[in-house]
């Protein structure tokens, strides 16, 4: 029953937020509604209910899994990506690892700069 | 053997959603079996793995992708309740963001802008149409909100998702190489950029870094799949696509 439970939550959240989305028309896509909401039901009530606990562990540890149908997708797009696949190949590629050097770079500079600063107004040392 | 007889079952099967389902599971299941077997080696995905297999084996089968995702389906819609389950872990490590939230905001800000502006700029050098630009502008959001932005500004949602698990696999692989280049040690850091840039294919490998990368990496791929639904479609609409 604690499984089922977990899930019926999440799926009531992502229904809550699919007919929310619909119904004042905003631009976020119903599931991410749904997690903001439940977030913010878990900081007014203050714990995460086991079941929930369980039911969310259950999902976000298989999450690779989820993809693979999207992933086999691919094939139904083999015309579309062989008449592009030069822009299509080397902007995901490259946009992709300068996304993740900008963002880790960026990520450790403002940490130093941040807990710097606390520490006593940028007068630390490297 | 008896011909008519395999010819009856492959009509029955083929049209039922039971097949799809099980080769899913059942590829992937192999495919996570051989990851553990190369030591967890990166290059040896396992989205990578079983998404070759299934296509290899639908198009020895000369079975449809709609056939297949028949099947598939009940797999692929579990990414709506992983998306609002990611809530849990965002709530789990809040004590932890709360004392950096302001380096965490600046970062996933900036992350997100540069995700989806250096690949539609990229593409665009390239020569690529506005069609493929705008699928790939949300490639480093998660799965589902990547197709719902890619279909309010314009991109084909189902090219969009191949283009987010290709983002994924290009981030699983090659960040933890990349951080090491960089010298980077923080393991808050390197979760952070994982999730913004490769969201839930980088997340499972961050978790096998460490728990810490992990639990980092899964809430920015929250935070930037809410940041990134908001910010894109008002960033096209900004350069004027």
């Amino acid at each position: 029953m604690n499984f089922l439970n977990g899930m019926t939550l999440l799926l009531v959240y992502q229904l809550v937020g699919e007919v929310t989305v619909r119904l004042l028309a905003v631009p976020i896509p119903g599931p991410v509604l749904g997690m903001v909401m439940l977030f913010l039901t878990l900081m007014i009530r203050g714990r995460t209910p086991a079941p929930l606990e369980n039911a969310s562990t259950a999902l976000l540890s298989h999450l690779s899994l989820l993809f693979v149908p999207a992933g086999v997708g691919m094939m139904a797009h083999f015309d579309r990506i062989a008449d592009e696949w030069l822009p299509i190949t080397l902007a995901l590629f490259f946009s992709t690892i300068i996304t993740m050097v900008a963002t880790a770079g960026i990520m450790q500079v403002t940490t130093r700069w941040f807990s710097r600063h606390e520490n006593g107004g940028g007068q630390a040392d490297e | 053997m008896n011909e008519p007889a395999i010819r009856d079952i492959w009509v029955y099967l083929s049209a039922s959603p039971l097949l799809g389902l099980t080769i899913t599971l059942v590829a992937y299941g192999l495919a996570y079996r051989l990851y553990l077997k190369s030591n967890s080696s990166p290059l040896a995905n396992p989205v990578v793995t079983s998404v070759a297999m299934l296509i290899a084996l639908l198009m020895v089968t000369g079975t449809s992708y709609s056939e297949y995702f028949e099947g598939g389906q009940f797999v692929h819609f579990l990414l709506g309740p992983a998306t609002v389950a990611l809530a849990v872990p965002l709530y789990q490590q809040f004590s932890r963001l709360r004392q950096i939230w302001l380096p965490v905001t600046i970062s996933l800000l900036c992350g997100v802008v540069i995700a989806a502006g250096s690949s539609i700029g990229l593409a665009w050098l390239l020569g690529g149409s506005t069609e493929i630009q705008m699928s790939l502008a949300p490639k480093s959001a998660t799965a589902p909100v990547a197709m719902g932005i890619s279909e309010t500004i314009g991109g084909i949602p189902s090219l969009t998702a191949v283009l987010v698990v290709a983002t994924g696999i290009v981030g699983a692989v090659l960040g933890t190489k990349l951080f090491e280049w960089m010298r980077i040690t923080d393991d808050s850091v390197k979760g952070i950029a994982m999730g913004v840039a490769a969201h839930g294919i980088g997340t499972a490998r961050a978790f096998q870094v460490s728990s810490q990368m992990g639990a980092f990496s899964g809430l920015a791929m929250a935070l930037s799949a809410f940041a990134t639904a908001l910010i894109v479609p008002w960033l096209v609409d900004l350069i004027g696509i």
